[in-house]
């Protein structure tokens, strides 16, 4: 169950972007979990009605976008659907792919309110960037 | 930054990052900051510094993982024991409670640090670099990280070590690639634990076993070992001298899903 230390981890993050943003809510957090990031999203979504409390996204909503698996073969080149215990390439069945969708475990957007007037604004002006 | 913070940016969903990251606002006065950023950052993050320690001292760093009672702790002892003496070694061990596996590691004469997780089923970052406070890494060649025994949760939590080493041994089943794939997709080298039992088992095919590692796209070396038969350790043993000299001959290791990461992230920057 480290759905509850992944949970804990994000509510950190989108903290920290909601203070830096000069907001004092959180209202929605979008995540994009592939299925080979070895996160179940009922049990993400279990902690993180646990989890919340006390933060600033207490009454936020948990969004996950779920995205399929897909490898490109290094042989033949094709891209095709894949499931997480068989990778190989669909078109000729070879093990030496690239994973090119699958293992995201990523925040997407996190919706604030709760801002001071022209705050967001000023933010968008002086925020570093935090895409990683 | 995206070299070592281990996130999982890929060809499929490229296109949403933005390099400032935007803020939009809605009718309603609320906004929404698009990021795009690894879940686990400040793990990540923790995991880099981590890392760079372990660079700066030329440390080879390794993460143990299996199942429960698949023999990490026995194939230490009987790798300190086999090792050329002249390489220094020292264990950090993970297991919810208990002092036993560090116990048994000093006993070798190694240094060991027992970290007890409580309820945690993992190691993370923070914990690998509280550990890493009461070892001396100027005096180490190589530090074996044992993971909590668990094949699903360690799978997620980088801790900064260069490769990560599954165990899988001949008393589970040849498919459990298949069953925890997430885990074994990771692995940069399976061993084959416990294969003195292959004698007396009938329903253990290595050669199944690689079959299912290479499904998931994995071609990692998969090695056959006893902790209780010493000449059968020496493939473990000269991977181990070649990972670390290729390291102290100035090769950058990364675990695979990294060097992944890295290839991608190298495409976006150029792009």
């Amino acid at each position: 169950m480290h759905e509850l230390a992944v949970c804990q981890e994000m509510l950190s993050l989108v903290s920290r972007i909601a203070a830096e943003r000069g907001a004092t809510r959180i209202d929605r957090i979008v995540v994009i979990i592939g299925p080979l990031s070895g996160v179940e999203i009922p049990l993400l979504q279990r902690a993180f009605s646990v989890a919340r409390a006390g933060t600033p996204a207490a009454n936020a909503a948990l969004e996950p976008e779920i995205c399929g698996v897909r490898v490109r073969c290094r042989k033949c080149g094709a891209t095709s659907g894949a499931s997480v215990s068989n990778l190989t390439c669909g078109r000729c069945g070879n093990w030496r792919v690239d994973v090119q969708q699958g293992d995201e475990m990523l925040l997407k957007t996190v919706e604030l309110s709760g801002m001071a007037d022209g705050a967001g604004q000023q933010a968008v002006a002086t925020q570093s960037p935090t895409v990683h | 930054m995206c070299e070592t913070c281990g996130c999982t940016i890929t060809p499929g969903n490229k296109h949403l990052v933005s390099a400032t990251g935007t803020l939009r606002h809605t009718a309603d006065g609320k906004a929404t900051v698009d990021v795009l950023t690894g879940l686990l950052h400040e793990n990540n993050h923790q995991a880099a510094h981590n890392r760079d320690h372990f660079d700066r001292h030329d440390v080879l760093a390794i993460n143990l993982m299996s199942s429960p009672g698949s023999g990490k702790t026995s194939l230490l002892e009987a790798t300190i024991r086999a090792i050329s003496p002249g390489l220094r070694i020292a264990v950090i061990e993970g297991d919810l409670e208990t002092e036993n596996d560090a116990e048994r590691i000093r006993a070798e004469g190694v240094p060991a640090v027992q970290i007890t997780t409580g309820q945690a089923c993992h190691l993370d970052a923070h914990m690998v670099h509280d550990a890493l406070h009461e070892l001396k890494l100027d005096d180490l060649d190589i530090l074996f990280i044992e993971n909590v025994g668990n094949l699903v949760c360690p799978a997620s939590f980088d801790l900064g070590h260069h490769v990560n080493v599954a165990l899988l041994s001949v008393t589970e089943g040849d498919d459990k690639p298949a069953k925890y794939p997430v885990l074994f997709r990771t692995a940069d080298l399976v061993l084959l634990s416990k294969c003195d039992l292959l004698d007396v088992l009938d329903d253990f095919d290595p050669t199944a076993a690689v079959q299912h590692v290479r499904s998931l796209g994995n071609g990692a070396d998969v090695l056959p070992l006893s902790a209780r038969r010493a000449d059968t350790l020496r493939p473990w043993l000269t991977w181990l001298e070649s990972t670390l000299a290729a390291m102290r001959a100035g090769e950058k290791l990364r675990p695979r899903m990294q060097t992944a990461s890295l290839a991608l992230h190298g495409t976006e920057a150029t792009a």
